[in-house]
């Protein structure tokens, strides 16, 4: 029974329901402040002479002294940062030059051998997924806790009312209603393709998913959040978001228990060039994919009505 | 094919330029968009074109459309709504 109750506050307490404070600290209401209408007058007699010689530009020497020097200054200032970045451009090395410091040994193992090693025929996937997954681990838990920030800062709580945010927009537009009618299922399918052959062709689990994530939004502002919450809610964001990035470290976490360099981890490559081949790195690229989709569409969200 | 290169190149200085000096934030937007579009074509030429997918799905979409909901929820365009109605 005790166990209960505990249980039970501690839940109230984690919800932020209960006041923590609330009988355990002396509180005292504050007496209000009154001031004598001498003082008030007096106050404001102050503040507008103090406002009247502000604004006096035309007799004030050392305003219009420094509005001068900060146009001249500011002028200086951009010149000669323009005239050091092209300094700067002018000692780079020149493009294609084999004697660049960026022709070295990594990019040109990875050229050679990286089809091979990695089984994915798009190089760049095959680098951004295999030989530096660490980043793009790292890249999806910055776009997750960038959501967590945004939510923070603009959430609304759910018992108060909500202002109207399509007062100002076409409400039921029918051209917006039907061009998306035609889009959204083309713009899904391209995302989807090309989250899936990231292995493949160009693209990824990142341009896939931003492609998702624009086409959910073009949805939403076609058909409201009354049809979008039947399918995606904070809850569905909460699961496909911690599902994701848990099977992105869970999988890496393999991959480095195994050696992280090429070494036997039992998952077969398969052929170059087949869609269910090149090992970890299909299921990572839909991670990926999953967590740019919601978060992008989680973003619009919260900018738009602060929550889901 | 260089020329196209040039050409880009031109426009993309053209509007960068203008973002900062357009008066009203509702063009800037458009214009910063605009600069997106031309981007990701300069990306096309310079041979990556998975950079650019992603530059026209979050440069030109929604970054932009970001943009359009903080400028509505800071009340910068609704007054010239109001104005159109007059």
């Amino acid at each position: 029974m005790k166990n209960k109750e505990r249980k039970s506050r501690f839940l109230q307490w984690l919800d932020g329901e209960k006041d923590i404070y609330a009988g355990n600290m002396e509180m005292r209401p504050q007496k209000e402040y009154i001031s004598s209408p001498k003082l008030l007058s007096r106050q404001e007699h102050e503040r507008r002479l103090l406002t009247e010689r502000a604004n006096d530009v035309e007799h004030n020497r050392v305003y219009r002294l420094y509005k001068a020097a900060y146009r001249v200054l500011a002028l200086v200032f951009c010149l000669s940062f323009i005239f050091l970045l092209l300094l700067e451009v002018s000692w780079l090395p020149p493009v294609g030059s084999a004697a660049n410091p960026d022709n070295n040994e990594v990019s040109a193992r990875y050229i050679e051998k990286g089809m091979q090693e990695t089984g994915a025929v798009n190089i760049v996937t095959g680098m951004i997924l295999d030989y530096r997954a660490f980043d793009t681990l790292g890249e999806s838990h910055v776009l997750f806790v960038a959501t967590i920030t945004v939510l923070v800062l603009l959430r609304k709580d759910k018992g108060k009312k909500e202002d109207n945010d399509r007062v100002y927009e076409p409400k039921n537009d029918t051209i917006l209603q039907k061009v998306a009618f035609i889009l959204v299922p083309m713009i899904m399918i391209f995302g989807i393709y090309i989250i899936l052959n990231g292995h493949l062709s160009p693209g990824g689990g990142f341009s896939g998913g931003a492609i998702i994530g624009a086409g959910l939004i073009l949805y939403l502002n076609a058909f409201g959040f009354a049809k979008t919450e039947r399918f995606f809610t904070e809850k569905t964001y909460k699961i496909v978001s911690f599902c994701a990035l848990s099977f992105y470290c869970l999988a890496k976490s393999y991959s480095f228990y195994t050696g992280a360099n090429g070494l036997e981890s039992g998952i077969p490559l398969g052929t170059p060039g087949a869609i269910l081949s090149s090992g970890l790195i299909l299921p990572l690229n839909i991670c990926v994919g999953l967590v740019v989709a919601c978060t992008m569409y989680a973003f619009y969200a919260i900018f738009r009505k602060g929550g889901f | 094919m260089i020329i196209i290169e040039y050409i880009l190149l031109g426009f993309l200085i053209v509007c960068a330029v203008s973002v900062s000096l357009s008066k009203n934030l509702l063009n800037s937007i458009l214009i910063y968009m605009s600069f997106s579009l031309v981007m990701s074509m300069v990306w096309i030429c310079l041979e990556s074109p998975d950079l650019a997918i992603t530059e026209a799905a979050v440069g030109a979409g929604v970054t932009s459309i970001l943009f359009f909901v903080t400028l509505k929820k800071i009340q910068a365009i609704r007054q010239e709504d109001e104005e159109d109605e007059k």
